[in-house]
């Protein structure tokens, strides 16, 4: 069984970071932090210099990373290394460009090599899947599909062959912390679910334990990027233990 | 190759390996929506007389095919014509696009449009034609770019359009794409994104590309019936690609017509200061497209450069990209020093004032009229005026004026 498909057994929570910000040596500290305070899946994002799914905090988060030389190489590196710490489930946040042109066949090769479990492109729908599935499938790893509150009609056919986790985004726009999610995040997960047995994490807005409380009500996971992001933008390097805190606070709402 | 388009069945709007949907899930259903309705009101007599009528009466068209008698004496060779879209409403070929985006969007029940735009061409037509049709109009424009082209934001202000200066990443054009893309995931129900240029996801490169059009449709009927042949060249500058796509569409069929697009090569192609997509890009995946784009080596996104604001974007649409594959058409490089030459070449000569991205295709036309027959003739889209550029190009010959 992969580690992904392992967690489907409990209610999960999910940390994003933004691979080389402040630093790559940091990040190394930061997953295994986040892992140690109860993550049971960390996304590591690969810094693009234009990430048009995200929101102001983490597209600067990116800013950070690029301005101090980290690469893909650099990331692969880094999770070598925490690979041979942890077997918490890693998965990358990227978009279609880095994928492509680093080679995919070279791209997913290296994922399997260092211990990637998943690989998430915002920039290849459905449509698109076929771009990376086939490299990715002969390297075992899993294209983690999205839906969006717009995806109506398109929710069944989506789920029913997502791999690994489904990422459900709650609401419309970028990432970034909101104060209030409108979407009927519920009728998209019952929709999902009778598509598919794999887990149903929800993502976007997310911040707060009563948040990640109500969200695994439902759904097997909640996915929190920004927040911890702006942790570590205000900490710089010394962000462990607010990081570790809230990571446990976080987790705590799972239960 | 290995990235053929046929292991990818799903996948539509596809220009050889080139084009493709590469955009959040978020909009999927939009850019559907938006091409079940083009491909229904495209065939609709109401909708093409409605924008015919707009092209004539309002955009002015059609727009002239000049035969610069001067130009071609002194070159010496081909005979040269310019197809004037600088005569349009608005000053450029940008119009022709806008007219038939807006229109469609308001037959969708969209009441909000939004742009991005570089040097302000493209975000000026679109609040022109918002401010006719009454459309909420929001422009996205890089920061640095409204610092340069104050004058068109305050153009676009007054034409009713709100104008967000774009601080995120290198604060120019793509950065403006990128946020006009975020706030289209942001608000997508009653929001149309028109974009400028046949670039983007599936349709958009073949919708900007059929308004286009109208220019070679004309310009084949105009120049056969002073001729009475084709001509033996068009040539038109590229950026992202639009007026380059309208000046060769029509004569794509026509191939003793070679089609030469003009990229810009800044200050030379092997700096690192230039826009030339087709001279140093790579294949990749971007702003929705698979397509060529200056990046480095881990498929970042290179900051380009050229003097003009509306070349100056790293990629290139894919209709381009695969008319390079196959060699239909041919792209080359202009430096800023040969674009600058030739705005002010044409302006003394002809008494035409060029747009410095158009001055890119008259460049080249300098270059390689003497290499033609007298019995031939040559067609240069003249995409825009160069009024907005003169300040810029006082400033690059060291003379201060105000704007």
């Amino acid at each position: 069984m992969s580690r992904i498909a392992s967690l489907k057994a409990g209610k999960c929570f999910v940390g994003f970071l933004t691979g080389g910000d402040p630093n790559l040596d940091k990040t190394y500290d930061y997953i295994l932090d986040m892992a140690e305070a109860g993550a049971d899946l960390i996304e590591i994002g690969v810094p693009f210099s234009d990430p048009i799914a995200e929101g102001t905090v983490i597209q600067e988060a990116n800013i950070r990373a690029l301005s101090v030389g980290t690469t893909t190489d650099g990331i692969f590196d880094c999770v070598e290394k925490v690979r041979k710490k942890t077997e918490v489930p890693l998965v990358l946040l990227t978009y279609a460009n880095p994928v492509y042109t680093y080679g995919k066949d070279r791209f997913f090769g290296k994922c399997e090599e260092v211990g990637i479990d998943g690989v998430i492109v915002p920039d290849v729908p459905f449509e698109e899947k076929a771009e990376f599935s086939e490299e990715a499938k002969a390297h075992h790893i899993d294209i983690i599909s999205m839906i969006a509150p717009t995806s109506d009609e398109r929710i069944t056919k989506i789920a029913s062959e997502a791999q690994g986790f489904l990422y459900i985004v709650s609401s419309m726009g970028v990432t970034g912390v909101r104060e209030k999610i409108t979407t009927d995040v519920r009728s998209i997960v019952e929709k999902a679910k009778a598509a598919t047995d794999i887990p149903i994490f929800i993502g976007f807005g997310i911040s707060t334990p009563e948040q990640v409380k109500e969200y695994t009500s439902y759904a097997d996971g909640a996915i929190v990027g920004s927040a911890i992001v702006k942790i570590i933008a205000r900490n710089g390097e010394n962000a462990s233990e607010e990081l570790k805190e809230y990571v446990n606070a976080m987790k705590a709402g799972t239960r | 190759m290995s990235n053929s388009a046929s292991t990818n069945p799903n996948s539509k709007g596809r220009f050889g390996i080139h084009g493709g949907q590469y955009v959040p899930e978020t909009l999927m259903n939009a850019v559907n929506e938006l091409e079940e309705a083009y491909n229904y009101y495209k065939n609709d007599p109401k909708f093409n007389r409605e924008l015919d009528r707009l092209m004539r009466e309002y955009a002015g068209r059609p727009s002239l095919l000049y035969y610069a008698e001067k130009m071609t004496k002194d070159l010496g060779g081909a005979k040269i014509y310019l197809k004037r879209e600088d005569l349009n409403h608005t000053g450029a070929h940008k119009i022709n696009n806008v007219l038939g985006q807006v229109l469609l969007a308001k037959k969708m029940g969209k009441t909000r449009v939004i742009a991005e735009t570089g040097a302000g061409q493209h975000g000026v037509a679109t609040a022109t034609v918002a401010a006719l049709m009454d459309m909420e109009c929001e422009v996205y424009m890089g920061a640095i770019d409204c610092e340069r082209q104050a004058l068109n934001v305050y153009r676009m202000k007054l034409l009713g359009a709100k104008v967000h200066p774009v601080e995120s990443g290198t604060r120019v054009l793509k950065d403006a794409v990128n946020e006009t893309m975020r706030e289209w995931t942001n608000r997508v129900s009653d929001t149309h994104y028109v974009l400028g240029s046949v670039m983007g996801p599936h349709p958009f490169p073949m919708i900007v590309r059929d308004f286009q059009s109208v220019i070679s449709r004309e310009a084949r009927a105009q120049i056969l019936e002073k001729e009475g042949k084709l001509p033996a060249a068009v040539l038109a500058c590229v950026g992202g690609g639009s007026n380059a796509m309208g000046m060769f569409y029509h004569f794509i069929p026509d191939e003793g017509v070679r089609l030469i697009g003009c990229e810009a090569a800044g200050k030379g192609i092997d700096t690192d200061k230039h826009a030339a997509t087709m001279a140093k890009g790579k294949l990749g995946i971007f702003h929705g497209m698979k397509s060529y784009f200056c990046q480095n080596e881990y498929g970042q996104i290179d900051e380009v450069y050229s003097i003009s604001a509306g070349l100056d974007y790293p990629g290139i649409g894919p209709e381009h990209a695969n008319l390079k594959d196959t060699g239909r058409a041919e792209y080359v490089p202009i430096t800023d020093d040969e674009a600058v030459d030739a705005f002010e070449y044409l302006s003394r000569t002809e008494g035409i004032i060029p747009a410095i991205e158009s001055s890119h295709a008259v460049a080249y036309a300098m270059k390689i009229a003497k290499d033609f027959s007298p019995d031939d003739s040559i067609i240069i889209c003249l995409s825009g005026r160069g009024d907005k550029d003169v300040a810029a190009i006082a400033r690059y010959r060291g003379v201060d004026i105000y704007e």
